[in-house]
């Protein structure tokens, strides 16, 4: 099954200063949200199959339009996230089915590699409802420098039978990074922890 | 009159397929740039302002161009425009009111001329304040399938001292516009208005 979508909406945040220090080069994050229907909502139905399917479809989908707006290459994608916000008619468990399973393959395919987790968050409620997308170096998750969010709304959704559906990328960690911990040009990228 | 202290700036930028109706061959793009930045006068009773208008005028023109580059980069595809601000706690409306003439001035500049007057929203308000900015046809405010709106906030913006700015553009009509009244195709685009 592939994704209805309403629409999609792209977010591009860029840092300059911070407590008047100047941040150079600024940091950049960029979140990509779908607006998809939910094939289930109102109704209990036990193979969820096809959001499965549908995640597949949109971490690669969401992945390269962050790429895309922050105009770099897969590579230089520094750290990544995920999380979905489901319509009042869905349940928390169509979040999971969208985002574990299989949005996470295209996702690394998208920004190159991605030995770590990706970290999720997900939650149900209605439109413009806040949704905090958690961010964590994509090949090292212990990386204390590049452990961030991004919040993203939309006025108008998720509707009853919608769910929202986010990626998040950065081409770099916090603005003003120091309290230590393992650093970016410090790991070995292997076991997508350290 | 010191220059412009800019924090960040976000960029929001939608691609809307469809609302309920037949999904759009070509969807509705509608953007919004908000630039966060130091308000000067912040803090105290300033009798003269209006110095601050032309320091901001460089700023307006970068952010016109910024939106119009997340859009696709051609000028002739943005049809609506507006405008709006949310001035941090220690500033006051007034200090709003700033935005008009360099926020209208920009656009009309980056565009080539818009003959219609730019909507605008103001207001007060602190981090995560969400304005409403609205939305009219670049040439002819009366032209009824153009009338939107775009919510817009900085989760960690304005703080106190601070201001954030706002230009938002859109491609075209409401994605299933049919309300009737005058049509983009009619206009005259002489006074601004039809």
């Amino acid at each position: 099954m592939s994704a209805e979508i309403r629409k999609i909406t792209v977010f591009v945040e860029e840092t300059l200063t911070e407590m008047g220090q100047t941040i150079s080069p600024s940091t950049r994050k960029a979140a990509a949200v779908a607006v998809i229907a939910n094939p289930f909502a109102g109704r209990y139905v036990e193979d969820l199959t096809p959001l499965i399917e549908i995640g597949a479809e949109l971490g690669g989908l969401l992945g390269r339009k962050c790429v895309e707006v922050l105009g770099i290459s897969p590579a230089q994608v520094e750290s990544y996230g995920k999380a979905a916000l489901v319509g009042e008619d869905g349940e928390l468990e169509h979040a999971a089915a969208l985002l574990h399973p299989s949005l996470g393959k295209p996702l690394r395919e998208a920004v190159e590699k991605g030995a770590a987790l990706v970290p999720s968050s997900k939650k149900r409620g209605g439109p413009g409802r806040p949704l905090d997308i958690p961010l964590g170096h994509k090949d090292a998750a212990y990386v204390r420098s590049h452990f961030d969010g991004m919040e993203v709304s939309l006025a108008d959704a998720p509707r009853p039978a919608e769910i929202m559906v986010a990626v998040a990328l950065t081409d770099s960690g916090r603005p003003l990074a120091r309290v230590g911990g393992l650093k970016a040009s410090d790991i070995e990228g292997k076991d997508g922890l350290r | 009159m010191p220059d412009v202290k800019i924090r960040k700036f976000l960029t929001i930028v939608e691609e809307i397929y469809h609302e309920g109706g037949k999904p759009v061959a070509k969807p509705l793009k509608r953007g919004a740039i908000v630039a966060v930045i130091e308000n000067p006068f912040a803090g105290s009773y300033h009798e003269e302002i209006t110095g601050f208008m032309k320091d901001l005028e460089p700023l307006g023109l970068d952010m016109a161009k910024r939106l119009v580059a997340a859009l696709g980069g051609n000028v002739a595809d943005v049809e609506g425009y507006g405008k709006g601000i949310i001035v941090g706690q220690a500033g006051e409306l007034e200090h709003g009111a700033l935005w008009h003439a360099p926020g209208g001035y920009a656009m009309r500049e980056v565009l080539g001329g818009a003959k219609a007057i730019v909507p605008s929203s103001k207001k007060v308000g602190g981090p995560g304040t969400r304005l409403d900015v609205p939305v009219t046809h670049i040439n002819a405010s009366y032209v009824r399938s153009h009338f939107d709106s775009i919510e817009v906030g900085v989760p960690d913006g304005p703080r106190a001292n601070e201001m954030a700015v706002v230009l938002v553009m859109t491609t075209g009509p409401r994605v299933h516009a049919r309300s009737g009244g005058l049509k983009a195709e009619d206009i005259k685009g002489e006074d601004g208005l039809r």
